[in-house]
């Protein structure tokens, strides 16, 4: 029984991160127990589930069932509805995320790690200042089990790395309500993402529009808990946002979680514990997307503990800090400079965002660009502007 | 006092995120404020996407 087995690595999460990390260790010979809370994995999807195809592709060979339709039009919606088309130079994808999530915990199993479903993780359990394994509830069973090293990789209300003392406290403005449907019934470009900012509709956020096919789509809002109004919900607001702009649409699901906004942890590492994904906010907190970067945190977070584990070097928050240092270097500080965007695109006001997409689309066809878009809204900002052009050149 | 509206909650964990006190717990479907620790911060209020949670009088409890 897993229980009374004493594992290398103890993953908590089965998502895109968690799974990731454990089909790479456990394909390295590491043992490798993976915990979900789910009764089934991939269900309920709380996402969006849009990725850029390029950054996907490095980190997984897709298959045909993960990918709903490919995206390569972004269409922004600016509150007076002058809509503004740029054709992407990357491609997307809009995933079926329980497909993709379900698939990528199989191959978790096939590398060799153990994956158990309904156990839910309450407590990490410390002996000598070193995490050394997690306690829970498995089938309504109270259940503890021992690693060398845990993960935390289970997402924006992950806990695992409080109860192991890393702070980790959202500020209002960084954690936004989502709400999402599927609808049927709409009529949309099935290549093309659809961003509708304004703050009337959605204060602090963005509603997306993504498709899953020509008739099909992901309809989701963001708002700041920052600019909570009594009766007026992210579902109050998406209802009303739905039946305005997709007359007749037909609401077939419905999800709902926090969407990520916020700077990077500090601090992700800490003796026998290390955090991925959600969980660490490896997210864009100018989109709210975090699939592909909490895969990579995966990738640095596993190459980093199968050289601990596999050279017998004890997993101390000393030794982790490699994995820290890496994600901060090659990803972390993006995510700490679009930081800087996110409250100034987020602080626009409505007739700003007007000017901008209206100055955007007096642009000739070959000039509407994603840098550009992001150049003219901080036109007036120069402080930005470099961050900009990094940004844009990946330094 | 906080209140959750079990029979609405979706569970899907965004009060869990901004709880400071860390002091809700939820389980595929259940979910449990720990009075002791709650402050009445109102955050999970702010955040939850559904409203269905409130802070209701002690009286009308």
């Amino acid at each position: 029984m897993w229980q009374q087995q004493k594992f290398d690595i103890i993953v908590v999460g089965g998502g895109p991160a968690g799974a990731t990390f454990a089909q790479r260790t456990a394909s390295k010979g590491l043992s490798v127990l993976l915990l979900d809370k789910k009764k089934r994995i991939g269900t309920p999807v709380r996402c969006g589930e849009a990725v850029a195809a390029e950054d996907f592709h490095a980190l997984h060979k897709p298959q045909k069932n993960w990918i709903r339709t490919n995206i390569n039009t972004f269409c922004l919606i600016p509150p007076n509805g002058d809509a503004v088309t740029i054709d992407l130079k990357q491609t997307g994808y809009i995933l079926n995320r329980s497909i993709f999530d379900n698939d990528l915990v199989k191959f978790a199993e096939q590398a060799g790690a153990t994956v158990v479903t309904n156990a839910y993780v309450n407590a990490v359990t410390i002996e000598d200042d070193f995490v050394t394994g997690v306690k829970g509830i498995w089938n309504d069973e109270p259940f503890s089990v021992q690693s060398k090293l845990v993960i935390g990789a289970d997402g924006v209300e992950g806990r695992i790395g409080r109860f192991a003392g890393i702070k980790s406290q959202f500020s209002l403005k960084d954690l936004i309500a989502g709400y999402e449907i599927t609808a049927s019934n709409v009529d949309i470009d099935k290549n093309t993402c659809y961003f509708y900012v304004s703050n009337k509709v959605a204060p602090g956020g963005y509603v997306w529009v993504f498709p899953r096919s020509s008739a099909e789509a992901n309809i989701g809002i963001g708002i700041s808990g920052k600019k909570y109004e009594e009766g007026n919900s992210a579902k109050v607001r998406l209802d009303s946002f739905s039946r305005k702009n997709f007359p007749g649409y037909k609401e077939e699901a419905v999800t709902m979680g926090g969407i990520i906004l916020a700077k990077p942890l500090k601090k992700i590492v800490t003796n026998g514990l290390l955090l991925i994904g959600d969980a660490a906010r490896t997210v864009d907190p100018v989109s709210g997307g975090g699939i592909i970067w909490g895969m990579k945190s995966a990738v640095y977070a596993a190459d980093v503990s199968i050289d601990l584990l596999k050279n017998g070097k004890e997993p101390s928050e000393a030794n982790l800090l490699d994995y820290q240092e890496m994600w901060m270097k090659n990803e972390g500080k993006q995510v700490k400079r679009l930081y800087r965007f996110k409250d100034a695109i987020y602080n626009l006001n409505d007739d700003q965002l007007n000017n901008i997409a209206r100055k955007i689309n007096k642009l000739p066809a070959h000039k509407k660009t994603l840098f550009n878009v992001f150049r003219i809204t901080f036109q007036n900002k120069p402080a930005l502007l470099l961050d900009i052009a990094k940004q844009f050149v990946g330094i | 006092m906080i209140v959750i509206d079990k029979e609405e909650c979706d569970y899907c964990g965004t009060c869990v995120a901004i709880c400071p006190e860390n002091c809700i717990d939820l389980l595929e479907q259940e979910i449990d404020i720990d009075y002791d620790l709650c402050t009445e911060c109102k955050l999970c209020i702010y955040v939850c996407p559904i409203e269905v949670i409130s802070d209701v009088a002690a009286a009308e409890v």
